[in-house]
């Protein structure tokens, strides 16, 4: 089932299906891996509840709401 | 794993071409990598302290270039370029780097040979840029850093077959310790004898069919075939050939044709080459590296744990920054004293070797007095960039923008302003050095431009004197002290103030789209003091050359405005008395007189006037030239003479009190929002731009505010006289 990686939960994982919204905001993701196929896990949220910590390929990595909104995964 | 070099090469596809002719001799060598591998460390421990560092022109990105000799004592440059994840060129940063590469950046010639420094633990990341760079088929030589964290994280690297499929030689090193360093220089000496790198792997037939119009577009434009492949994937995906490829005909043409070529065929333009760079990688990462256990939880994620905890996270993060302030003013606080003793002495053993008269006097009050002024700020400085470098070294700065960034959206800007702002509580100038780290040119200008309302310590001094003089000590709500709670409304002023204005900005001149928070929270670090006081001595000598002549300069003109023209003291008048008079009739006391009229709906009279003018440059120079004015010789905010002084003290006319503790917090307020301190100004003028773009930022901030301090002043006193209060 497609959702949007914003919905995922800490904990929860998915495989990424597609990378859309901002041109800025979806180079810089795919500069640093985040692709079609790439298997991506929720870490946690900040405390005051956006951005989101995402761990992809070893690293971690943070984005907002408004950018994970316009990722896909399965 | 083994730390050796491993010579042996394949044969790259692109012809070598003839080698560079050597320049002056020197072998130019340019440092690339992704943020928090090592790069700047493995920078320091190959040039040492022969370091240069500048600027870009026209842009504020650090130029950092050193120098070596290798093992046959050849002399060696190396430029460390600023480091990015990618040579997309969609910051300032990448745009430089991607220049300077390509020989495209004005002052900058091409590099004979590049160094890519990867980081071992996060190889599929940094493969990324190491694939854009080799295929502009440059000599390349790739470091492998942080082999010891890698190999201690169970990642097993194999670096002969990384050397055959990158086909440019691979260097195990870890710079922390110096390790691989001489392998790395032999490497680098003898790359530029080495086959060329290039691509690696096949673009879909499509692509390659769709991109060859603009291949040939930047080829005719100068650049060489391996470059020309690499621009033109990255232009499918940008669309923005950016300074260093302008002028090139025909680009923008091919580069849209293209683009609606790929889309036709069906695939994606946007990801087309993240794709295929990273297709390649995932292949080459397995065949290169074994994990050996992983999986389990590292130091890191059990400090994130607490750290970055909902609850815990934001209490760490301020009890974090409530010990970096405490100490900034408890340490610096003895080494002012130090620093104010020398200059003391300097100028006393000056003054008492030169023959009394005005070279005296400008030599001691005017230059040794003014360069003092800035000097005093050293300490601040110095601890300030140390905590910062601390913090931004750790991997704790990013952390610190992740807690804050939704609280700084809310008035439009980034988390990374967070930090830059809260320095400004100990003293503007840093903090605006550091708002480097913000990306978005934008954001950077609208937290420069609101920086300095954040109370710095020059402040507490005329906060001190005034609230001690004219705010009595009583106590409210049974625990809090009325001056106490004084003080903490004049920082709230100007926080509150700084933030407004800030989301104003961002609304208006500086509106832009928001900036994506994507970030790497890097691991956890020890930072490396060698690479720490270096950098915090290149900023501490930045800030000293830009604002120290500027000072010097000024407090000279000031100094000439307050000795010119002579007044005769009155026969038998006490020294203070002489003092006071001089003042008085001096160009300096005129402008005090010239400016009452515009001062007089604050509530001030002709002296608090020139205690205003003299306070342009530096605006704890109001204290001791309020303890001239009075007559009461050299003063600070606790002395009692210039406190009774200023509480008895009388309008020439009306023989009301001057002094109302309305005036006073109405004074306060004016200084909250002065923007007086020429060494920001200095500052403020370097980091937006330079030259005359940045002198226009500096004088809008000037301006807009000492309207601010002024009308707040003026609604402080003639709103609390319509309340019935003063």
């Amino acid at each position: 089932m497609a959702r949007s990686l914003a919905e995922l939960d800490p904990g929860e994982r998915g495989r990424v299906t597609s990378v859309a919204g901002d041109a800025d905001a979806t180079r810089r993701l795919m500069d640093m891996g985040l692709i079609r196929g790439t298997t991506v896990e929720v870490v946690r949220r900040a405390p005051l509840g956006d951005p989101m910590e995402v761990k992809l390929r070893g690293f971690m990595l943070t984005l907002r709401r408004s950018e994970a909104e316009h990722i896909t995964v399965e | 794993m083994d730390a050796t070099e491993i010579g042996g090469t394949i044969a790259a596809p692109p012809a070598p071409s003839p080698a560079p002719a050597a320049r002056e001799g020197a072998l130019h060598v340019a440092l690339i990598g992704n943020p928090n591998t090592g790069k700047s460390t493995l920078f320091n421990a190959l040039t040492g302290m022969r370091q240069r560092v500048g600027n870009y022109s026209g842009v504020t990105v650090e130029r950092v270039e050193g120098r070596y000799r290798d093992a046959e004592g050849h002399p060696v440059t190396v430029l460390d370029l600023p480091g990015t994840y990618s040579l997309s060129a969609s910051s300032p940063d990448e745009e430089i780097a991607l220049g300077v590469l390509l020989g495209r950046t004005p002052g900058a010639d091409a590099p004979d040979v590049v160094v890519v420094v990867l980081d071992a633990q996060n190889l599929e990341r940094n493969l990324f840029l190491a694939t854009q760079v080799l295929e502009l088929g440059l000599p390349t030589v790739v470091a492998l850093n942080q082999v010891d964290a890698a190999a201690a994280a169970g990642l097993r690297i194999d670096l002969v077959e990384l050397t055959l499929e990158l086909g440019a030689p691979v260097v195990a090193t870890v710079a922390t310790r110096g390790e691989g360093l001489e392998m790395l220089k032999q490497a680098v000496a003898k790359a530029p004898g080495l086959p060329r790198p290039g691509r690696r792997f096949e673009l879909p037939c499509e692509a390659a069919q769709a991109l060859a119009p603009v291949e040939d577009a930047l080829e005719a434009g100068g650049l060489t075939p391996s470059a020309a492949g690499m621009e033109a994937l990255r232009l499918l995906a940008v669309r923005q050939p950016g300074r260093h490829l302008a002028g090139i005909a025909g680009l923008d043409e091919a580069v849209e044709r293209a683009h609606d070529e790929i889309e036709a065929a069906g695939l994606s333009a946007r990801s087309l080459e993240a794709e295929v760079r990273y297709g390649w990688i995932a292949e080459v990462a397995d065949r290169v590296v074994t994990r050996a256990g992983g999986g389990e939880r590292t130091l890191t994620d059990r400090i994130d744990a607490v750290a970055l905890h909902r609850v815990a996270g934001p209490l760490l993060f301020v009890l974090m920054m409530g010990i970096v302030f405490q100490s900034i003013f408890t340490w610096a606080e003895p080494l002012i004293g130090i620093v104010e003793g020398l200059i003391g002495g300097l100028g006393g053993w000056v003054a008492s070797i030169l023959p009394p008269g005005d070279l005296n006097s400008l030599v001691v009050d005017g230059a040794i007095a003014g360069v003092g002024s800035v000097l005093v700020f050293l300490p601040q400085i110095v601890i300030l960039f140390l905590f910062i470098g601390f913090l931004e070294d750790s991997g704790y700065m990013a952390r610190a923008a992740f807690i804050m960034d939704r609280f700084m959206r809310s008035v439009g800007l980034h988390g990374r302003s967070f930090i830059p702002l809260l320095s400004g509580y100990a003293c503007a100038v840093p903090g605006v050095m550091s708002t480097r780290t913000i990306e978005s040119p934008k954001d950077r200008l609208a937290t420069i431009l609101v920086l300095p309302l954040m109370s710095c310590s020059a402040r507490l001094p005329i906060y001190a004197l005034l609230i001690g003089t004219f705010i009595p000590p009583i106590a409210v709500a049974g625990v809090f002290n009325l001056q106490g709670l004084t003080l903490l409304a004049m920082y709230l002023l100007g926080t509150l103030t700084a933030l407004g204005v800030a989301a104003i900005f961002k609304r208006t001149l500086m509106r832009g789209k928001a900036r994506p928070m994507i970030m790497e929270l890097p691991p956890y670090r020890i930072p490396n003091p060698r690479s720490l006081f270096l950098t915090v001595g290149h900023r501490a000598s930045m800030f000293l050359k830009r604002a120290g002549t500027l000072i010097l300069a000024l407090s000279i003109v000031l100094w000439a405005l307050a000795t010119y023209p002579k007044t005769d003291a009155p026969a038998g008048a006490s020294e203070q008395a002489a003092q006071e008079a001089q003042l008085a009739g001096s160009t300096l006391g005129q402008l005090g007189h010239a400016i009452e009229p515009a001062v007089r709906p604050l509530g001030y009279d002709w002296k608090i006037g020139v205690g205003i003018v003299s306070s342009f440059a530096a605006r704890e120079v109001f204290v001791s030239t309020m303890g001239t004015i009075y007559g009461v010789g050299a003063a600070d905010e606790g002395s009692t003479s210039l406190r009774e002084r200023l509480r008895g003290e009388r309008h020439a006319r009306s023989g009301a009190l001057v002094y109302t503790p309305l005036v006073a917090v109405g004074l306060m307020v004016f200084y909250v929002y002065a923007m007086m301190c020429m060494s920001t100004a200095a500052v403020v003028v370097r980091e937006t731009g330079g030259g005359w773009v940045g002198l226009g930022w500096a004088g809008f901030q000037f301006a807009y505010m000492l309207a601010l301090a002024y009308l707040s002043a003026l609604l402080v006193y003639q709103g609390g006289r319509a309340l019935g209060l003063g």
